[in-house]
């Protein structure tokens, strides 16, 4: 448990800082509201409809492809961590799997899945 | 791991290096000259072939014992790279035709099927939920091939989710094993077994779940229900080739894993086998009966020969009958793998350009522009049946003998009716194709008509020469399972 | 009566804190605010996970849950426009399921506690149960060939996800999936 103590003080140091920020902001910037400036800003016209919309499909792919990728990050923890131990056979082993995953992400380049049309 | 562990899985990890580098090849060539990814796809089929049937005879464990490769693997790896072959060549006219030619198809397949090859070599669990996951994922790709389709996007998206569904019950059977037995490796189970250390209700819930996950896969009755949707509205290669694949690699796992980690359990789990086996026997080919698709009849016909299956599958348990069980499987497999195949391909034929759905009425009167094509479905809708000359009655007389030599001539006998019933509407078939007036088009390419009259050449000859196929299943059994 | 240390009281605040916004996250009538809400449970999860010992799933909790995947729940629930869901009537049978099962669930926990000598439930020594170094061992070890199969998989996943979502040629502007007014 102790070990993590440090990573207890920078979470807490990161959460603080932004809290104290706002404070800070808040109590000592000056406030006064009026209709207009509570408007939500829409390059100068009055804005109209609901503020959400819909989000282009292509959001989508990149949330995908950024999943896979993340999961091949999960798997260079340990190996790094073990690195000096498990020596060349290793370093082989996960070259193979990134060469594997490389495969990949030649695919998509090629494809333009990583293109924004 | 040393040299000798990857020459073990040789063939699987060269057809996986093949898939990756064909993947990357296809995007350097051009639209035109597409037909070179699919000689490429089907040349390093035919590679792994050889280098697997080079692998018959010998018995090797590898990779800190998580493959076994004998002759059961390399007889099902056989099977699935046919297969792989063959869907190539229905495919490359029909995707062409259909106007869905994804040129990803081929390296899909082959991704598919070494997650076969490594299905049927697993001798760990952790394996078999990987190869279920490198198999499976590539045939839920490829039923949404055809995805502008309405019915692709459905069939895809059902059995993508049903198809995780059932992964996540072979994960979580895993997980129960593992927990009641303190491992993974089929053979560490069976001694965790034996010598009386393993949590028994844990295990049995464990080997349940696997099941299921397994019945999923093998579409048995009552986990059939994603397989019309995703028979009709997948490209028709695709299911031609998912309706074998697919159901020999749960197979392969199920004999796997319940001969080789459970073998004492097999004995309680067959009651529960035999219910599986009935069901999926009736409801298959009476559901089947009132299909207008021939599609969707086609994947109610999958289901009930998934039923003949385990039929055969029940006795498992009883050693002097269960050599012969498994044997009789993979005979029926082979059988039901070329008919299943060229039924697909003669419909791939057939299909309209639009891809989309074929009833058994588009067949009428293909007697007579194609009469090639129309004796070859006559040949495969006559070993569905189980007509005597043909494979299929010999694949299905193995079956019914290992039933009744097992002592459960009751479902010897619903099988043989449920069979009756079967006649109805695959001999509808040979009606519309000889007496009915119409006018059936269908694709002239050279490719498709020879692949289907081959295989009901072989279809024919499996059936003069039904020993011959039997003995070589034995075989398969001789150095390691069993 | 247990004696209430450091890490008694730390457990029972992050469990707190964890079921606080599961439930935040079940009746939060903003599908956004629902999900940032999980986002932060997954976090108080992974917590828990580094004080029983397991950093690596800790770790891997936050970096896949609460990371790549909560982004994908976010953009389907940005990409629907669902963001204010309508007040429906629950089916019933739905709640009555969702019952039963959170019964049988509870029920499980309690049969373990009660079954089993609750002391070997719990972990001893304050050192990791499955440490990083451990994991990374038998991974590239014993389990090298699961390793390299993960990697297919996710090579097929990545080339199924472009080509189910990728269309070859795109019908014109409409495909644009945002809304014009």
């Amino acid at each position: 448990m102790l070990e993590y103590l440090p990573l207890v003080i920078l979470i807490s140091l990161a959460a603080g800082l932004a809290v104290l920020v706002v404070i800070l902001g808040h109590s000592f910037g000056p406030h006064r509201p009026t209709a207009k400036k509570g408007l939500p800003y829409e390059s100068g016209m009055t804005p109209y409809g609901p503020g959400t919309r819909r989000m282009s499909v292509r959001y989508y792919l990149v949330a995908v492809l950024f999943i896979l990728f993340d999961i091949e990050v999960v798997f260079f923890l340990p190996w790094a961590v073990m690195f000096r131990k498990l020596g060349v056979f290793g370093l082989v082993e996960m070259l193979i799997f990134i060469g594997i995953l490389l495969v990949g992400y030649v695919y998509a380049w090629k494809k333009g899945a990583l293109e924004w049309e | 791991m040393s040299l000798s562990d990857l020459l073990i899985l040789l063939p699987q990890a060269f057809l996986l290096v093949w898939a990756s580098l064909l993947l990357l090849v296809d995007l350097f060539i051009s639209k035109e000259r597409k037909v070179i990814t699919a000689i490429l796809g089907a040349a390093g089929l035919a590679i792994t072939l050889g280098l697997t049937s080079g692998q018959w005879g010998s018995r090797a464990t590898g990779f800190n014992q998580m493959v076994v490769v004998d002759n059961f693997s390399v007889f099902l790896s056989g099977l699935f790279t046919l297969a792989g072959l063959v869907a190539i060549v229905i495919a490359y006219d029909n995707m062409r035709r259909t106007g869905i030619h994804k040129t990803e198809f081929y390296s899909l397949l082959l991704f598919s099927v070494a997650g076969m090859m490594l299905m049927s070599a697993a001798a760990d669990l952790i394996i078999v939920f990987l190869a279920l996951e490198l198999l499976s994922i590539p045939l839920y790709i490829l039923a949404g091939l055809a995805v502008p389709r309405a019915g692709s996007a459905e069939g895809a998206i059902k059995y993508f989710l049903l198809g995780a569904f059932a992964s996540g019950f072979v994960l979580y059977g895993t997980a129960l094993i593992f927990g009641a037995t303190q491992g993974t490796s089929l053979a560490g189970i069976m001694a965790s077994i034996q010598s009386g250390t393993a949590e028994l209700p844990l295990l049995v819930i464990g080997a349940a779940l696997l099941l299921v996950g397994f019945s999923f896969k093998v579409a048995a009755v009552p986990f059939h229900m994603w397989t019309p949707d995703v028979y009709q509205g997948a490209p028709s290669p695709v299911t031609g080739f998912m309706s074998i694949g697919a159901k020999a690699a749960g197979f392969a796992a199920l004999i796997r894993v319940f001969s080789l980690a459970f073998p004492s359990l097999a004995g309680q789990f067959a009651p529960i086998f035999a219910v599986l086996a009935g069901l999926t026997m009736v409801v298959g080919n009476v559901a089947a009966v009132s299909q207008v698709s021939i599609k969707r009849m086609l994947a109610y016909s999958s289901i009930a020969h998934a039923g003949y299956i385990l039929m055969a599958l029940v006795p498992l348990a009883d050693p002097s009958v269960a050599a012969n069980s498994t044997a009789s499987a993979l005979t029926y497999l082979v059988v039901y793998g070329i008919t299943t195949l060229g039924a697909w391909a003669v419909i791939s034929a057939v299909e309209n350009a639009d891809g989309g759905d074929t009833s058994v009425r588009d067949l009428s009167g293909l007697a007579r522009q194609h009469p090639w094509l129309a004796a070859a479905m006559t040949f495969f809708m006559l070993s569905f049946t189980g007509i005597p000359p043909l494979a299929g009655f010999w694949g299905k007389f193995y079956l019914f003998r290992t039933a009744i030599e097992g002592g459960y001539t009751t479902l010897a006998i619903i099988g043989l009716l449920s069979s009756l019933v079967s006649a109805w509407y695959y001999l509808r078939v040979i009606v519309m194709m000889y007496f009915r007036e119409s006018e059936a088009g269908a694709s002239r390419a050279p490719s498709i008509q020879i692949a289907a009259i081959l295989l009901a050449l072989a279809v024919l000859v499996l059936g003069l020469f039904p020993s011959g196929l039997f003995q070589l299943a034995l075989q398969a059994l001789a150095n390691g399972v069993s | 009566m247990p004696v209430i240390t450091l890490q008694l009281v730390i457990f029972i605040t992050v469990a707190a804190l964890a079921i606080a916004s599961a439930l935040g996250m079940l009746f939060s009538r903003n599908t956004v605010y629902s999900a940032l809400l999980l986002v932060f449970n997954f976090t108080t999860v992974a917590f828990l996970y580094f004080m029983m010992g397991a950093p690596f799933i800790g770790l891997a909790q936050i970096t896949v849950y609460a990371g790549a995947i909560m982004v994908l729940f976010l953009f389907v629930i940005m990409l629907l426009g669902t963001e204010q869901i309508a007040r429906i009537e629950q089916l019933s049978a739905q709640s009555v399921a969702a019952v039963l099962l959170g019964l049988v669930i509870i029920t499980e926990a309690v049969v373990v506690f009660l079954l089993r000598n609750p002391t070997s439930l719990v972990v001893t020594s304050g050192g990791d149960v499955v440490s990083v170094n451990e994991i990374g061992g038998l991974l590239y070890s014993q389990y090298l060939l699961p390793f390299e199969i993960t990697s297919f998989i996710l090579l097929v996943a990545v080339v199924g996800a472009i080509i189910l979502t990728k269309q070859e040629k795109p019908a014109g502007k409409a495909v644009e999936g945002e809304v014009k007014k």
